[in-house]
């Protein structure tokens, strides 16, 4: 599965309880839609951590790497090209 | 002295202070007041008066701030509803306190804009943001909130006032055990008594920065901004806790003093690495709306060092009740402390007589603080707020269960209804039963909080079908997701095949917590 996709498949499963209708686009700000709080960022890092051995560390708990779809796998990408 | 006084005194004391830094922008004393008199102006003109109830409908932001103040200084009543609050309540809410004015944003009104045509005394929408062509609502007129703002042509001086201090200053809904929200009357003497006592204790003064991440909808997030501008101080507003690491990044840059705080926030905190982390320039951390582990007491205190930590507890019908002596926190860390500077609390019995330490019985408050009573609800009001020592004097009757030690410290025993308290915030179950009852597969419907590290307590919804009918979790979730603001959403769902009765036929939620009250 593409990055993108599997991505949105773990925040439409876990933040939309399985039901996108579409309404969330890539570039979507999670925070602006309300669909994440505190304790959700700490779901999606432990998500990164068990699908892509990434350890997210403190200062990378930010909007510019977590806030959206494409920023996910902006994040994601670097992430693992570094690896 | 009214509320608006607050930021009034500091503007023309402080002009050139930074009051409010919020959303990359950074308002002088001046300026706010400036712009929230040119919306008072406004509001006027459309026809506010005295008395009259505006909410507020917004996220945390310049503009919710200024309409605050606004709304009071047109002599008005102010409501700050839940950003997350779903069309049919917003306007449950709306109707029932006869609401003249909204101030929102263009997403708020597209999710509501049809139910708000049904609002029969709300007459003028403040819409910030600017104005699009598919925003018009039926019958209301529209009013653009940032060209208000802009308008050097509205006045800049206050309007006259119009209120005395016994005049109602804000409405705020709260959890029923009904599952209907009440509205807590708040007079600007209620407001400016609570927030002068609380600021006594916190030690306020003008070099204080205090950094608040807490909805403005919430009493506590409210306060930070009312007392603030009391001391003249600044206010670092964030949206959100949801990124930790841009508040604490915050929180450093804008050398924050005072960091207001619930359960939930430390628990997440508390799962970073904070080995290189200091902040020299904090104060004091305050927490509410729930007791702090012993253990996180602990850690915060490793974690921020020298700032000192506050317990407290309190109730929207009285703001607060008690506060901890940060020195008091060694000595008895499970205690949430005493009454507040003019305020007095003691425990009564079931016929209100006043029990010794140790012994178990209601929390009851006397003071400036406490409420006025819920709006147009007489019999809940009674409920609440019953005679007192003097004559004609009414004290609240906080329904919740303490015990005092032998120095009268007060130590949380437990509620006398069901409600549920997550993220710091208190959940009617019944609220949420309603809305499960709605959906045709649902037979019965129970919730009832479960144990949890982040939350405190996650609302679990114990679910009985109709014979062969056929749902999953997240058709439940979800369809509460649209319904109930993000708080209120149930956090699992538990499906069974019928739910247990006490002997009256009354669903026994003592036994669904035994047999499914598990930790997830």
């Amino acid at each position: 599965m593409p990055l993108n996709e599997e991505l949105r498949q773990f925040v439409t499963d876990n933040f939309l309880f399985g039901k996108n209708n579409g309404s969330l686009a890539d570039h979507d700000s999670f925070l602006d839609k309300g669909i994440i709080d505190s304790t959700g960022v700490l779901e999606l890092v432990a998500f990164l951590d068990q699908r892509y051995g990434i350890h997210v560390q403190d200062q990378d708990l930010v909007p510019e790497n977590l806030d959206s779809i494409d920023n996910l796998a902006r994040f994601v990408g670097s992430k693992l090209s570094r690896n | 002295m009214q509320v608006e006084s607050f930021l009034e005194l500091s503007a023309r004391g402080l002009p050139d202070k930074t009051a409010l830094i919020c959303g990359g922008r950074r308002l002088a004393y001046r300026e706010l007041d400036d712009s929230a008199n040119r919306l008072a102006h406004s509001l006027i003109a459309e026809g506010v008066e005295r008395g009259d109830r505006v909410a507020v409908y917004l996220e945390n932001s310049v503009e919710a701030v200024v309409s605050i103040f606004a709304i009071l200084k047109a002599g008005a009543v102010f409501l700050t509803v839940n950003p997350t609050t779903k069309a049919d309540k917003l306007c449950y809410i709306m109707n029932n306190c006869r609401a003249k004015g909204l101030i929102t944003d263009a997403r708020r009104l597209a999710g509501s804009r049809d139910a708000l045509a049904d609002t029969g005394c709300l007459s003028t929408i403040w819409l910030a943001g600017g104005i699009g062509k598919d925003d018009p609502v039926a019958g209301k007129r529209l009013v653009d909130l940032d060209a208000v703002s802009r308008d050097n042509g509205l006045p800049v001086v206050a309007p006259p006032k119009r209120c005395i201090d016994i005049d109602l200053a804000a409405l705020i809904y709260t959890s029923g055990s009904t599952g209907r929200p009440k509205g807590v009357m708040l007079t600007h003497l209620n407001i400016v008594s609570a927030a002068t006592s609380i600021t006594t204790y916190l030690e306020n003064r003008t070099e204080d920065v205090i950094l608040s991440v807490l909805p403005l909808s919430f009493d506590y997030g409210l306060y930070q901004a009312l007392m603030a501008f009391k001391f003249g101080g600044t206010l670092v507003l964030e949206r959100s806790f949801t990124y930790p690491y841009k508040v604490l990044d915050l929180l450093l840059r804008e050398q924050v003093t005072g960091f207001p705080i619930v359960p939930t926030m430390a628990a997440v905190l508390l799962q970073m690495d904070f080995s290189t982390f200091q902040s020299p320039a904090l104060r004091y951390i305050t927490n509410t709306a729930a007791a702090l582990p012993t253990e996180h007491i602990r850690r915060l205190r490793d974690l921020f060092g020298s700032a000192k930590l506050y317990s407290m507890y309190g109730l929207t019908e009285c703001k607060r009740v008690s506060y901890l002596p940060p020195e008091q926190l060694d000595v008895r860390p499970t205690s949430i402390g005493r009454g507040m500077p003019n305020e007095e609390v003691y425990i009564v019995d079931d016929v209100g007589k006043r029990v010794p330490p140790q012994v178990i019985g209601e929390l009851v408050v006397r003071g400036a603080n406490v409420m006025k009573g819920y709006w147009e609800l007489p019999e809940e009001t009674d409920k609440m707020l019953r005679p007192g020592p003097l004559p004609g004097e009414k004290v609240l009757y906080t329904g919740d269960l303490f015990r005092s030690d032998d120095e009268g410290y007060l130590y949380f025993v437990g509620r006398k209804d069901d409600i549920i308290k997550t993220r710091g915030e208190k959940v009617s179950p019944r609220e949420v039963e309603d809305v499960l009852h709605t959906m045709p597969e649902v037979a019965e419907a129970a919730v009832i909080g479960v144990p949890d590290a982040l939350l405190g307590q996650a609302i679990r919804a114990v679910i009985s079908l109709r014979e062969g009918a056929r749902l999953a979790e997240n058709d439940v979730l979800s369809y509460c997701a649209t319904r109930l603001e993000d708080f209120m959403v149930p956090k699992s769902v538990i499906f069974v095949s019928s739910l247990p009765k006490t002997g009256s036929g009354k669903v026994s939620k003592r036994e669904i917590a035994a047999s499914v009250g598990e930790n997830a």
